[in-house]
C-alpha cells in the first residue's frame, strides 16, 4: 500500500471540533422527557448473607418512585450474566450471576437494591435510607490462599474456589530442562489495576410498553454485544432493542463486558414505565467497574551457558474476583504469549483462575499480553544477569527470525523484524552512550539502570476459526456497510466503535482513498445498532483497523466492482477496458471517455442500467481475517533510583514499534504515547489494594489510586519501522495496546538493573518509593 | 427551598432558583444546558469540571452553585466567540492533544487561566498549572505541546500590528 494523499497522512481529526468546544455527546449529556434517576444500593461487605432489606424509609421520601430488589427484577430479567470460554475453555466452576444479589453478596459494591427518583440527589439520599441487614462471612482475599482445600469459600454454595485449572503444553518441557546449564526462577506479581476511563460508566434506558421496544444508551465499546445480552435477559426480540453508544470517554477494556447496571436500568424502566438513567460515580467506578491484571506468576527459565534459551515453565494464578468476567479468561493469553519474540524448545504454562471476594477482573488494555511480555522480558533479563551477558545480546541471540514463525503453542506470527526495531531503539536511545554514563554514575555510587523490552503481541481478533469457539458462538469478524447516496455523498457504517482512537478520521481516510472521493464526502458512522449491518463486533484487542478497516475496504471493493460495470455500460465499453484512478473510470487509450464515481453513483439511481442490475450503489461486507496480526517493537528505559527516598526518575524513554502500514501517523503516535503512559503508571504508581484481612477496598478514590498527572510522566522518543502484515490487503496490524504491552517491562528491568549493585534481583510493581526503600533497607545498605 | 442565584454565564446574565445543595457543575450542565463541562470524579482530583470563575480556574464540582452568586463564569462553550476557536482549542486540535476528549474541556479551561497569567510558560510551569487535571488517554505529551503552541500563537497574535 503506497503512501497516497490520504493513506499515511497526518490528517487532523474530524471528531475534534465538537470535543474541543464542549459539544461532544457523552452518555450523561443525553436526557429524555420525564427522565428518572437511579441510584444503586451496594454491599459494604465483601462477603455476607442478606438477612433483610427494609425499604420503607426510602420509599417514604417524597420524589422517590420505587425501591427495587432482586424479587422485583426476577419479573423482567432471567438467566445468568454471560461467561465466554476465551482461552480457558475447560472451566471447573462458574458461579451463577444474577445482576443483583438476593441471598448472598460476594464482593464489596455488589448491587443489593436500586432506588429510582425524580432527581439524582434525591435518589442518592434515598439509597442511604435503604436498610440492609447482613450477616458478614469470611472474605477470601488472597488468590493463592483461596486455592487451598481448607480455604473459606467465595460462594457458600460453591464446591471450592477454582474457576479453572489447565496447562498449555508447548513442547517437551522436561527434555528442555534436562539440558539446562543455567536455570533462573522468579515470582512475579501483576497487581490489580483500575482501568479508570475518565468518563465513568453510564446507562439510560427507555422501554415502551406500547411498542414493546427498548432504547438503551450506554457508554460501551461494543453496543451490539450489549444488545444481544440485554435482549436475551429481558426476553425482548433483539430487533426491538436499540443500543446507542455515543461519544465514549475512554474504555481501555472496561466497557466491553456487560455490567449489572446494563440490565438493571432497562429493567427498571420496564417496571416503572419511565425512562431511567444511572451515571456511575468515580467511587462506584473504582469499586465496581472491572479491574485488570491481578495475577501471580511463578516461572523458571532454562538456558545453555552460551545464552541459547531452552525452556520456560510457568504458573499463572489469576484472581478472578467473585464471578468470572465475561471475557475474563482472555487474560490466560499471558500463557500463550509468554515466549515473546524468542525461540524456545518448550514452554509449559499452567493457568489457574481463582475466585476471590473482589470485583471481577476482565480485559484491561493489553489483557494478558502485558503480563506475558512482562514475565518473558523479566526472565530474559534475569538470565542475562545470571550469564553476565548484555541483555541486548541475549535477546538477539534468541530472536525469531523466519516468518511466518510458529510459536510453541502453534500460533503463527505473520511477519516481524525484531532486529530492526531493536537496532533502531538502541540507536535512538543512545544505548551505548547510556552504558558509559551508567558506568560513570555507578562509580559515583548512583543507582542507574537501563531496561529493555522487546515485545510482540497477538491482536486483530480475529479469525472465525479461532474466535467463534472462544466467544461461545459468535466469530469476531467485522462488518461494514457503504452506501453512495444519489448526491455522491458516502455513508460508511462499521461495527467497531471508537472511544478515543479517532476512527472517524482514520476510517474516512481509508474509504475516501479507496473510493477516490474527497474526505469531506465520507460520513463515518458507528455505535448505533439501528444503523449499518445486522451485527458489529466492537473495539478491543487492537482489532479495529485490521478487521473493521478491512471490512470497510472489502465493502469499498464491492462498490467499485458494481460501479465499474455501470460505468462501462454508460461509456459503452467493456469493464475490462476501464481504468480507475483518482475517483474516475476512464476508457484505456481514450481519457476523454470518463465517468467519476460520483457520476456513476447518481446514474445508479436512474433507469439506464445494464440488464439485470438493480438500482443503488451500496454494499455490506464481512471481513474474516485469515490470521491474527502481530505488531512488535523494542523499548528502552533509563532510570535513576534515589538511594535515600527510593524514588524512581525516568531519565530517558524510547519506543520503536512496528504496526505494519499506517493510515494516520499522528493518531498512531498518540496511541503509543498514551499506551506507554498507562504502562508506566502500572510500573511505578497504580495498584488496587484490598485489606488482606477484612477484604475492604483501601484505594477507593482517586486520592488513593494514583493515576499519574503530567508531572510524573516522561516525553518518550518514538520511531517506527514498517513491516506490513501479509494477513490483510492493507498490510496493517494494530497499535492501541502496543505501548501498554511494552513499557512496564522496560521500566522494571531498568529499576532492577539500577538496584543490582545492592544485590537486588527483582522488584514487583508498582515500584513505589516505599517499596524500593524497604528493599534497599533489607538489602542491608 | 430554592434560593435565587444571579450569575453571568458566558456573557449572559441569568437568574435561577436553585437548591442550596446544588453543585455548580450540575447547575451549569443541567440548569444552563452547558454539557461541555464534565464530571470525572467525586473527590476533586480530575479537573474535568474546570471552568473560569471571574477569570480564575475552579473545579466546578467542588463548589455550590450559590457560592458563585454574582460571579462571571466562562465554560468551554463560551471560551471563543460563537463559531470561532480560541487559540488553545486550535492548538489542541492541531497537536492531537485529545483522544476521547472527555478531559479536554477541563484542560483547555485550566490552560486558559494559566496562559492569562503566564504568556510563555516553561514545561515545569505548564506541569504546575495543569497538575489538577488528569488525562487517561494521551500520556500528556501532546497536551503540553498544545499549550506551548497556543502560548506562542497568542504571543504572536498580541504582537501583530492592529489591523495587520
Ligand atoms: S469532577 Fe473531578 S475534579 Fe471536578
Ligand atoms: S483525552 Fe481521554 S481522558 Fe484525556
Amino acid at each position: 500500500m503506497a503512501v497516497t494523499q490520504l493513506i499515511g497522512a497526518r490528517v487532523q481529526r474530524r471528531e475534534d471540533p465538537r470535543l474541543i468546544t464542549g459539544h461532544g455527546r457523552f452518555i450523561e449529556d443525553h436526557t429524555l422527557p420525564g427522565l428518572t434517576h437511579l441510584a444503586v444500593v451496594r454491599s459494604p461487605h465483601p462477603h455476607a448473607l442478606i438477612l433483610g432489606i427494609d425499604t420503607a424509609a426510602a420509599r417514604a421520601l417524597p420524589g422517590v418512585l420505587a425501591v427495587l430488589t432482586a424479587a422485583d427484577f426476577h419479573k423482567v430479567l432471567s438467566g445468568s450474566m454471560p461467561v465466554t470460554p476465551a482461552f480457558a475453555p475447560e472451566k471447573k466452576y462458574v458461579p451463577e450471576r444474577f445482576p443483583i444479589a438476593e441471598r448472598e453478596v460476594c464482593f464489596q459494591g455488589e448491587p443489593v437494591a436500586v432506588v429510582v427518583a425524580n432527581d439524582r440527589y434525591l435518589a442518592a439520599d434515598a439509597a442511604d435510607l435503604v436498610h440492609v441487614t447482613y450477616e458478614p462471612l469470611p472474605a477470601v482475599v488472597d488468590p493463592e490462599g483461596a486455592m487451598n482445600p481448607g480455604s473459606p469459600l467465595v460462594h457458600t454454595d460453591g464446591p471450592d474456589n477454582i474457576g479453572w485449572d489447565m496447562t498449555y503444553a508447548g513442547g517437551d518441557i522436561d527434555a528442555a530442562f534436562s539440558r539446562a546449564e543455567v536455570v533462573v526462577k522468579e515470582r512475579i506479581i501483576q497487581q490489580r489495576l483500575a482501568p479508570t476511563a475518565m468518563e465513568t460508566r453510564g446507562v439510560m434506558a427507555s422501554y415502551s410498553p406500547y411498542s414493546e421496544d427498548l432504547s438503551l444508551w450506554l457508554s460501551s465499546q461494543n453496543p451490539h454485544f450489549i444488545r444481544l445480552f440485554v435482549s436475551g435477559a429481558m426476553g425482548i426480540p433483539e430487533s426491538r432493542v436499540r443500543v446507542v453508544s455515543p461519544d465514549v470517554g475512554g474504555g481501555f477494556g472496561s466497557k466491553i463486558s456487560p455490567y449489572p447496571e446494563d440490565y438493571l436500568v432497562p429493567a427498571a424502566s420496564k417496571l416503572l414505565g419511565r425512562p431511567v438513567r444511572w451515571i456511575e460515580t468515580r467511587t462506584e467506578s473504582v469499586m465496581t467497574t472491572i479491574h485488570g491484571r491481578g495475577q501471580v506468576f511463578t516461572a523458571e527459565a532454562a538456558a545453555l551457558r552460551d545464552g541459547t534459551l531452552l525452556g520456560l515453565r510457568l504458573t499463572q494464578v489469576l484472581d478472578l474476583g467473585a464471578y468470572h468476567g465475561t471475557f475474563g479468561a482472555f487474560q490466560a493469553c499471558a500463557c500463550l504469549m509468554a515466549g515473546g519474540v524468542y525461540r524456545w524448545e518448550a514452554i509449559s504454562a499452567r493457568t489457574v483462575g481463582v475466585l476471590t471476594n473482589k470485583v471481577p477482573t476482565d480485559p484491561y488494555r493489553g489483557a494478558g499480553r502485558p503480563e506475558g511480555t512482562h514475565l518473558c522480558e523479566r526472565m530474559v533479563d534475569r538470565m542475562a544477569d545470571e550469564l553476565g551477558m548484555d541483555p541486548a545480546e541475549l535477546r538477539r541471540k534468541n530472536f525469531a527470525r523466519e516468518f511466518p514463525f510458529v510459536n510453541n503453542f502453534g500460533l503463527t506470527y505473520d511477519s516481524g523484524n525484531y532486529d530492526g526495531t531493536l537496532d533502531r531503539a538502541l540507536e535512538l536511545s543512545d544505548y551505548q552512550g547510556w552504558r558509559q554514563r551508567q558506568a560513570a554514575a555507578r562509580a559515583e555510587g548512583k543507582l542507574v539502570g537501563i531496561g529493555l523490552s522487546t515485545w510482540v503481541e497477538i491482536c486483530g481478533f480475529g479469525p472465525s476459526a479461532a474466535t467463534a469457539g472462544a466467544t461461545g458462538g459468535i466469530a469476531l469478524v467485522e462488518s461494514a456497510q457503504i452506501r453512495f447516496l444519489p448526491s455522491g455523498s458516502v455513508a460508511a457504517y462499521v461495527g467497531t466503535h471508537a472511544h478515543g482512537q479517532g476512527h472517524d478520521t482514520t476510517f474516512s481516510q481509508l474509504v475516501a482513498e479507496t473510493l477516490g472521493v474527497p474526505l469531506e464526502a465520507v460520513d463515518l458512522r458507528h455505535g448505533d445498532t439501528a444503523e449499518g449491518p445486522a451485527f458489529g463486533y466492537g473495539t478491543y484487542g487492537s482489532r479495529s483497523l485490521s478487521v473493521g478497516g478491512m471490512a470497510l475496504y472489502t465493502a469499498s471493493q464491492e462498490i467499485l466492482a458494481k460501479a465499474r460495470k455501470l460505468a462501462a455500460h454508460l461509456l459503452e465499453a467493456s469493464p475490462d477496458d476501464l481504468e480507475f484512478t483518482a475517483g474516475a473510470f476512464t476508457v484505456r487509450g481514450n481519457p476523454q471517455a470518463k465517468k467519476t464515481i460520483q457520476e456513476v453513483a447518481l446514474a445508479s439511481y436512474g433507469g439506464n442500467l445494464p440488464a439485470g442490475m438493480e438500482q443503488g450503489l451500496e454494499a455490506v461486507s464481512h471481513f474474516d481475517p485469515p490470521n491474527f496480526v502481530w505488531p512488535f517493537g523494542a523499548h528502552v528505559c533509563v532510570v535513576e533510583v534515589d538511594r535515600e527516598t527510593g524514588a524512581v526518575e525516568i531519565l530517558s524513554y524510547t519506543g520503536v514499534d512496528d504496526c505494519g502500514n499506517v493510515i494516520n501517523p499522528m493518531i498512531v503516535e498518540g496511541q503509543v504515547q498514551g499506551g506507554i503512559a498507562q504502562s508506566i503508571a502500572q510500573a511505578l504508581f497504580e495498584e488496587v489494594v484490598y485489606d488482606g484481612e477484612s477484604g475492604q477496598l483501601v484505594t477507593g478514590t482517586m486520592l488513593d489510586y494514583l493515576v499519574p498527572t503530567m508531572n510524573e510522566l516522561p516525553t518518550p522518543k518514538l520511531d517506527r519501522t514498517v513491516t506490513p502484515s501479509p494477513t490483510n490487503a492493507l498490510g496493517v496490524k494494530g497499535i492501541g495496546e502496543a505501548g501498554t504491552i511494552a513499557a512496564s517491562a522496560a521500566v522494571i528491568n531498568a529499576v532492577c538493573e539500577a538496584l543490582r549493585p545492592l544485590g537486588i534481583h527483582h522488584v514487583d510493581m508498582p515500584a513505589s518509593p516505599d517499596r524500593l526503600w524497604r528493599l534497599m533497607q533489607e538489602a542491608g545498605r | 427551598m430554592g434560593q435565587t442565584l444571579r450569575v453571568t454565564v458566558n456573557g449572559e446574565a441569568r437568574s435561577d432558583e436553585v437548591e442550596p445543595r446544588l453543585l455548580l457543575v450540575h447547575y451549569l450542565r443541567e440548569t444552563c444546558g452547558l454539557t461541555g463541562t464534565h464530571v470525572g470524579c467525586d473527590t476533586s482530583q480530575c479537573g474535568a469540571c474546570t471552568v473560569l470563575l471571574d477569570g480564575a480556574a475552579v473545579k466546578s464540582c467542588n463548589m455550590l452553585a450559590l457560592q458563585a452568586d454574582g460571579a462571571e463564569i466562562t465554560t468551554i462553550e463560551g471560551l471563543a466567540p460563537e463559531g470561532g476557536l480560541h487559540p488553545l482549542q486550535t492548538a489542541f486540535w492541531e497537536n492531537h492533544g485529545l483522544q476521547c476528549g472527555y478531559c479536554t474541556p477541563g484542560f483547555i479551561m485550566a490552560a486558559a487561566a494559566l496562559l492569562a497569567e503566564n504568556h510563555d510558560p516553561s514545561d515545569e510551569e505548564i506541569g504546575r498549572g495543569l497538575e489538577g487535571n488528569l488525562c487517561r488517554c494521551t500520556g500528556y505529551v501532546n497536551i503540553r505541546k498544545a499549550v506551548k503552541a497556543a502560548a506562542l500563537a497568542m504571543r504572536e497574535g498580541a504582537a501583530a500590528p492592529i489591523g495587520g
